[in-house]
Order: C-alpha cells, then sequence, then structure tokens
C-alpha cells in the first residue's frame, strides 16, 4: 500500500518535472533582445521567401528553380552548401586535434564554439543536400536499405556525415547539459569526449579528402589543371586552413557581436589564439602549395597556364595560396591582429574559388552553354545560411559556449538567477 | 590522367600508408563470363531510318516526340538522348565518300566495369550479369553522382519532376532475360545492330575489319574504352568525327576510386592508434614541464 503511494508519488514527480522541464524549454525558445533588428529583418525575409522557394522546388520538381541540366547535375547548391560548408567546418576537427590530442591548453576557449560551428554546418549543409536530391525521401537507403553501394565514395561520405554529425553533437553536449544543469550527464558526456576527438577526426579525415576523392571518376570531364590524383589530399590539406580561417573569421565577428558573453580568460588570450591559428594556416598553405606543385610537376600541364583556364588557375594558386602564406607572415612578424583577419577573409574566398572551381566552372569547360546559378538557387544558399546564423546566436545566448572550464562557465556566463529559477522550478 | 597502380601508392606514400596497401582487385570474373551480352552498331551499314529509336520508345513506353520518326529533319542539329528518349541517331559528314553521311546511334554503352554503378550509393544501378547496366527506380535517391561519373553522359534525369528518375538504355532487360533482343535491334532492317555476346561480337568485328581493311577504320570502339563496354562501335570515319570520345583512356572507371576506398580501412586503423599515441606524447610532455616548473 505504502509503496504504491510511493510509486504514484514518483509518478507525479517525474510528471511534474517533465512539465517544468517543458515549461523552461518553451521560455528558452522565445527571442532575447530586440526582434526587430536590421539583422533580423533582412534574414528573417531572406528565409521566410527561403522557404516558399523550398516548396516550389518540391512541388515543380528541381528544374523549374535551378538551372542545373543534364550536363551540369551539380550546381551551386552542392558546389557551395556541401564542398565548401564542409571544408569550412574543417576547423572543428582542427581544434579538437590541437586541443585534445596535442593538449594545447591555450586553443581550450574557443573549442566549444567552433565545434558548435562544425555542427551547425554539418547539420544545415546536410539538410540543405537534401532540397538538391531529386528523391530526398530516399535518402535513408544507404543508411537502412538493402542497397550499400560500398564502391562508390559518395556511400563513404553519407556515412560518414551521419557518425560525424553525432560525435560532433557528443563533442559538444556538455554545454547543453551545463545550459539544462543535468550535473551527472555532463559528467557522462564528458567521458565521451576523447573517443569521440578520435573518431571524429578520423572521419574528417576520410570525408573531407573524400568530397575531394568524388571528382577522381569525372577525369575526362575535368580540366587537366584541376584533375588530378592529389584531389583527395588537396581537399584534406585545404580543408584544414579553411576551417582555420573560418574560425578566426568567426571569432572576429562573435567578438563583436557577443562581446558580453565572452569570458575574460578568452577575451585575455583572444589575440593569441588568433596569431596561433594563423601559424596553422601558413603550415597548411604551405604544404598545400607543395602538393601543387608536385602535381603540376607530375601532370606536366605546362602548355595549359598560357590559356584562359590556365590564367584562372594561376589566379587561384597565386592569388589565394602563395598571396595567403606571405601576408600571414607580415601578420605573425607584427603581430597583426587585423592583418590575420584580412588575410582569412582571403584565404576563405579562395577556398570557395577552389571548390567552385573543381566542382563548377572547371567541371566541363569544354561545354558549349555553361552553367551559372538562377537567383534561386543563389537565395536558397543565402536562407541556410541565414538560418544557420538565427540557431548559431539563439545557442550562444544560451549555452555557455565561450569558456574553457565548466565551473567557471557556471560564475561566469549563466546569470545565476537563471540557474536558480531552473533549479527551483525543478524541485 | 588515370590512376594505375604505381600512382596510388605513390598517393598513398603521401599519406603514409604505402605499407600496406594491397593490389586493387579488378572485376574481371564478370568480363570473361560468356553469358556477357552486347551489341555491335555498324555504322557503315546504318541508313539513318530512325526504326531503333521509334521501337525504343514503344518497348519503354516513353513519349511521342514532336517531329514524327519518320523525319529526316532532326538529324540538322546534333541531339543528345534525354529522359525521352534512349537512344538517338545523329548525322555525320564522310569525308571519304560525301554523298552517304555517316548515322551514328547513341545510347548507353554498358560498360563493362560501368562508372555510373560504382559511384551510385544506392546501388540503383546495376551491372547485371547478363550484361546490361540496369536501373532500380525504387532504390535511386536522385543524387545525380552517375551523371557526373559516366564517361559518355548518359544517365539523363528528370528536371521537371517532382518525383524524378534517372532515364536511360537498360538494354530492354526484361526482353533479354525472356530471351529476346533489344527492341531496337529487332527493329533494324539493314542489321546495323547486332545482338550477340560480347565474344562473338568481337569475333565479327575483327573480321570485318580483317575482310575489309579499306572499308574499316581499325578500331574497335567499346573494345578498350574505359575498359571496355557491351556496346560497340564500327566505323569507317575516325570515331573522334562521330561525337564518340577517343580520350577517355582504358582505365575501368572504378579504379579511379578504388585506390581511395582501399585506403579508408587503412586510416581507420592507422589514424586512431596515431592519434592516442600522439595524445600519450603530448600528455607526457606537458606532465614533464609541470615537474620542471614544480621544481
Ligand atoms: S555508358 Fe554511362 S550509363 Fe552506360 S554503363 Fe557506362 S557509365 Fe553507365
Ligand atoms: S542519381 Fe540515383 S542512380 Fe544515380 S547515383 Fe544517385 S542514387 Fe544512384
Ligand atoms: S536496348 Fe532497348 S532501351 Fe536500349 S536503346 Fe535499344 S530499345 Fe532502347
Amino acid at each position: 500500500m505504502k509503496r504504491k503511494n510511493n510509486d504514484t508519488g514518483r509518478a507525479r514527480n517525474a510528471l511534474h518535472a517533465v512539465r517544468e522541464f517543458a515549461r523552461f524549454l518553451a521560455s528558452e525558445m522565445k527571442p532575447k533582445g530586440k526582434i526587430g533588428t536590421p539583422f533580423n529583418v533582412i534574414t528573417g525575409t531572406i528565409i521566410v521567401v527561403g522557404i516558399a522557394l523550398i516548396a516550389i522546388r518540391f512541388y515543380l520538381g528541381l528544374g523549374a528553380v535551378t538551372n542545373l541540366s543534364q550536363d551540369y547535375p551539380w550546381g551551386i547548391l552542392k558546389g557551395f552548401n556541401l564542398f565548401v560548408g564542409v571544408a569550412f567546418a574543417g576547423g572543428a576537427y582542427v581544434l579538437t586535434f590541437v586541443v585534445y590530442i596535442m593538449k594545447l591548453k591555450k586553443y581550450e576557449p574557443i573549442v566549444r564554439v567552433t565545434v558548435l560551428n562544425g555542427f551547425l554546418a554539418y547539420v544545415f549543409y546536410a539538410g540543405a543536400l537534401l532540397l538538391e536530391l531529386g528523391r530526398p525521401w530516399n535518402v535513408v537507403n544507404p543508411i537502412i536499405g538493402n542497397s550499400f553501394g560500398f564502391s562508390s565514395v559518395l556511400f563513404l561520405i553519407a556515412w560518414h556525415f551521419l557518425l560525424y554529425i553525432i560525435c560532433e553533437f557528443i563533442e559538444f553536449s556538455p554545454a547543453v547539459a551545463e545550459w539544462l544543469n543535468w550535473e551527472k550527464a555532463r559528467r557522462v558526456v564528458e567521458k565521451m569526449t576523447m573517443v569521440t576527438v578520435i573518431f571524429g577526426i578520423t572521419l574528417s579525415t576520410l570525408h573531407q579528402s573524400g568530397l575531394g576523392a568524388l571528382f577522381l571518376l569525372a577525369p575526362a570531364k575535368i580540366h587537366p589543371l584541376w584533375y588530378s590524383n592529389y584531389i583527395p589530399v588537396l581537399f584534406f590539406v585545404s580543408s584544414i586552413f579553411a576551417g582555420l580561417s573560418m574560425v578566426i573569421i568567426e571569432s572576429t565577428f562573435t567578438h563583436k557581436v557577443f562581446h558580453d558573453k565572452i569570458g575574460n580568460t578568452l577575451r585575455a588570450s583572444h589575440d593569441d589564439i588568433l596569431l596561433g591559428l594563423a601559424k596553422g594556416c601558413i603550415g597548411a598553405l604551405f604544404a598545400y602549395l607543395f602538393l601543387k606543385v608536385i602535381e603540376m610537376v607530375h601532370g606536366g600541364h605546362w602548355d595549359l597556364l598560357a590559356t584562359p583556364m590556365g590564367y584562372w588557375y594561376l589566379v587561384e594558386v597565386v592569388g589565394f595560396v602563395v598571396l595567403p602564406i606571405f601576408l600571414f607572415g607580415a601578420a605573425i612578424r607584427r603581430r597583426s591582429v587585423r592583418l590575420v583577419q584580412f588575410t582569412s577573409f582571403f584565404t576563405a574566398l579562395g577556398v570557395i574559388l577552389n571548390r567552385l572551381n573543381v566542382s563548377v566552372i572547371a567541371f566541363k569547360w569544354y561545354a558549349p552553354v555553361r552553367y551559372y546559378p538562377s537567383w534561386i538557387e543563389i537565395w536558397v544558399t543565402l536562407a541556410v545560411i541565414s538560418m544557420e546564423l538565427w540557431v548559431f546566436r539563439w545557442v550562444i545566448n544560451r549555452m555557455p559556449v565561450f569558456t574553457e572550464h565548466p565551473k567557471a562557465a557556471k560564475e561566469e556566463i549563466i546569470p545565476v538567477a537563471e540557474v536558480v529559477r531552473w533549479k527551483a522550478s525543478a524541485s | 590522367m588515370s590512376v594505375n597502380r604505381r600512382d596510388f601508392l605513390k598517393l598513398a606514400g603521401v599519406t603514409g600508408c604505402s605499407l600496406l596497401a594491397g593490389a586493387p582487385r579488378r572485376s574481371e570474373a564478370a568480363m570473361a563470363s560468356t553469358e556477357f551480352y552486347g551489341m555491335l552498331v555498324d555504322t557503315t551499314k546504318c541508313i539513318g531510318c530512325r526504326s531503333c529509336e521509334e521501337a525504343c520508345n514503344e518497348q519503354n513506353g516513353l513519349p511521342k516526340p514532336e517531329v514524327p520518326f519518320s523525319s529526316d529533319s532532326v538529324f540538322e542539329q546534333k541531339r543528345d538522348t534525354s529522359p525521352g528518349a534512349f537512344t538517338v541517331l545523329n548525322r555525320y559528314p564522310n569525308a571519304k565518300n560525301p554523298g552517304s553521311p555517316v548515322f551514328v546511334r547513341r545510347q548507353c554503352l554498358h560498360c563493362c566495369q560501368p562508372a555510373c554503378a560504382s559511384a551510385c550509393l544506392t546501388k540503383a544501378m546495376e551491372k547485371t550479369l547478363e550484361g546490361p547496366v540496369i536501373y532500380h527506380k525504387d532504390r535511386c535517391m536522385g543524387c545525380r553522382y552517375c551523371m557526373i561519373a559516366c564517361p559518355h553522359n548518359i544517365p539523363k534525369f528528370e528536371y521537371e519532376s517532382a518525383f524524378p528518375y534517372i532515364r536511360k538504355c537498360i538494354f530492354c532487360y526484361d526482353r533479354l532475360k525472356a530471351g529476346g533482343r533489344p527492341a531496337c535491334v529487332d527493329a533494324c532492317p539493314e542489321n546495323a545492330s547486332l545482338f550477340g555476346t560480347r565474344r562473338d561480337l568481337l569475333e565479327i568485328a575483327r573480321t570485318r575489319i580483317y575482310e575489309n581493311p579499306d572499308k574499316y577504320v581499325h578500331h574497335i570502339y567499346g573494345e578498350h574504352e574505359v575498359g571496355g563496354s557491351g556496346t560497340m562501335y564500327l566505323s569507317a570515319v575516325p570515331f573522334e568525327k562521330l561525337g564518340l570520345r577517343t580520350d577517355l583512356g582504358t582505365t575501368p572507371y572504378p579504379e579511379h576510386t578504388s585506390g581511395f576506398l582501399y585506403g579508408v580501412p587503412l586510416v581507420f586503423v592507422l589514424w586512431p592508434s596515431l592519434l592516442i599515441g600522439l595524445n600519450y606524447l603530448a600528455e607526457n610532455g606537458n606532465k614533464g614541464k609541470n615537474h620542471e616548473e614544480e621544481e
């Protein structure tokens, strides 16, 4: 009898807790800060119209909204969202490597935000990829279906994306647990960090290079200056400096926008961190340039350099690989954070250029009718980026992202009142 | 431009896994099979009647074209296959004999080691034991990687549909399994398209070249191109003048990515152990530093 009472009591408590939790979540869903800011209005419009365009795409088919054709089956929805987006998300695996494997404590303050960025990039760009598939409901086939295309690089990438998103979520989840004040859960996921980091880096190596390996199957369609056996390695190495420059760019913005969220340690070491990241960029850029030279010697396409495509190739390599090396070098010598930030923009631009070159511009460079994106494709791309920014802001405003230590996090970041409120309502 | 084994080893050396790299296995068993059917298109016999186009259209229930099959006007322009036409005939000038232009069919070549099938991540494109490369529409997710991969630009996508499929010639697989021949072969009044096992067709092709050395170009298109294909061509005019790419090489396309794919398990074994090792070193290094600092 007594026991039964206990049980119903427990059940009632549990129910109560769940209801309170839902209320807490609901309150957290509300936007913080002003709503009618220019940023909100602009990105909001982009998102709303973007969703309408996506609806049209599903109603009328891809042909109605894109400039894709039988000659150009992949456009910027793949070229930009997938190849560029994933390269930029590379910062996460590089930084987890540096911090968790190499134990360079200096970079710890920015690990969380970088992992968050990587995670969101994968979620949103993989999401954008679904829009671009002709039959997106069949996307589960390579995961659960009876039809495993083991011989396909794309199969590998699909699996890796799935696993990597899970890895990054686990890596980020201590922040979620802190936000919810779930101490036990935090300890559990924290213990998993090392395993997920190792697994995550391995997966990243493979799918970053895998994205390049996709194009190994199109030797006769990609301009010889861009096609080589090194594409996978080139994609991998460039994802390192792509990721690092993205981290620098992103921290430039977040430092302005989320100034009040940033912990003291990070504020103090921020410049040092950026200069350190710049050094990493130089290293990777050098390796990349080295590979490019070997590729050139190996391929022996010197004569092609004196063609229009060759000039374009030189713009990419000299303008966006060699020049950034010098600029980063100068920035480090002068300890100029500004120049580091500027050069990162430049480097990121170069990565965009390179990915679009391989996937769109050097692809069927001989075709009489070239592909260029429709305004709808560009709009949808912007909408995806806007959505990501919104979610990013939502998380930053609520979870302890910019801190290096959970203890410090609670003292510094979460307003005490909020923690107490949630605790009080839970009990 | 091809990734041969030497190149792969070089590449593997760069990534530091040359030691364990295995030799790529080739699916040559499929090629050696006697039941491997194909088609031989002798362009010197084709009169451009478009019977094959019409038969294919009917066989596959494709939409009727605007210009009727009896019309010659379509030859004014070069046409490509489309979601509504799995085979099209194009007319090319004949330098040797200006009075009789050359007609060339364009359709899936049913490669011996097809790029499309090796690209497909859901096995929607499948190389059958009999030879044809068929398509399982229920598996396809419309990623269009097969279109990127196919060296002959054959798979076509239904861009205008909300429920799109990839469309291409499937060698009338149903008819083949029922013991028949492709509809286009049946319809050809001049026997310009021949059906048979790949082995027999090669023999016929070689014999024709041997018996008429002046008539034919001494090359069977599809014998070796991208590892060989089920559909092969004979011609009196150099093949590059007939819209067929002759710069594709003889490497079967799946081999371009097999090097990378064989590297995957290596990375899965090597990376974690390397990372754990590095982590151990870094941790010990830090400890040492800390000790020094304490002292
Ligand atoms: S020609 Fe293209 S579609 Fe046909 S089997 Fe070969 S790769 Fe596949
Ligand atoms: S579009 Fe369909 S058939 Fe082609 S590779 Fe993708 S899943 Fe396979
Ligand atoms: S084999 Fe069948 S599907 Fe292919 S072109 Fe001939 S009739 Fe059409």
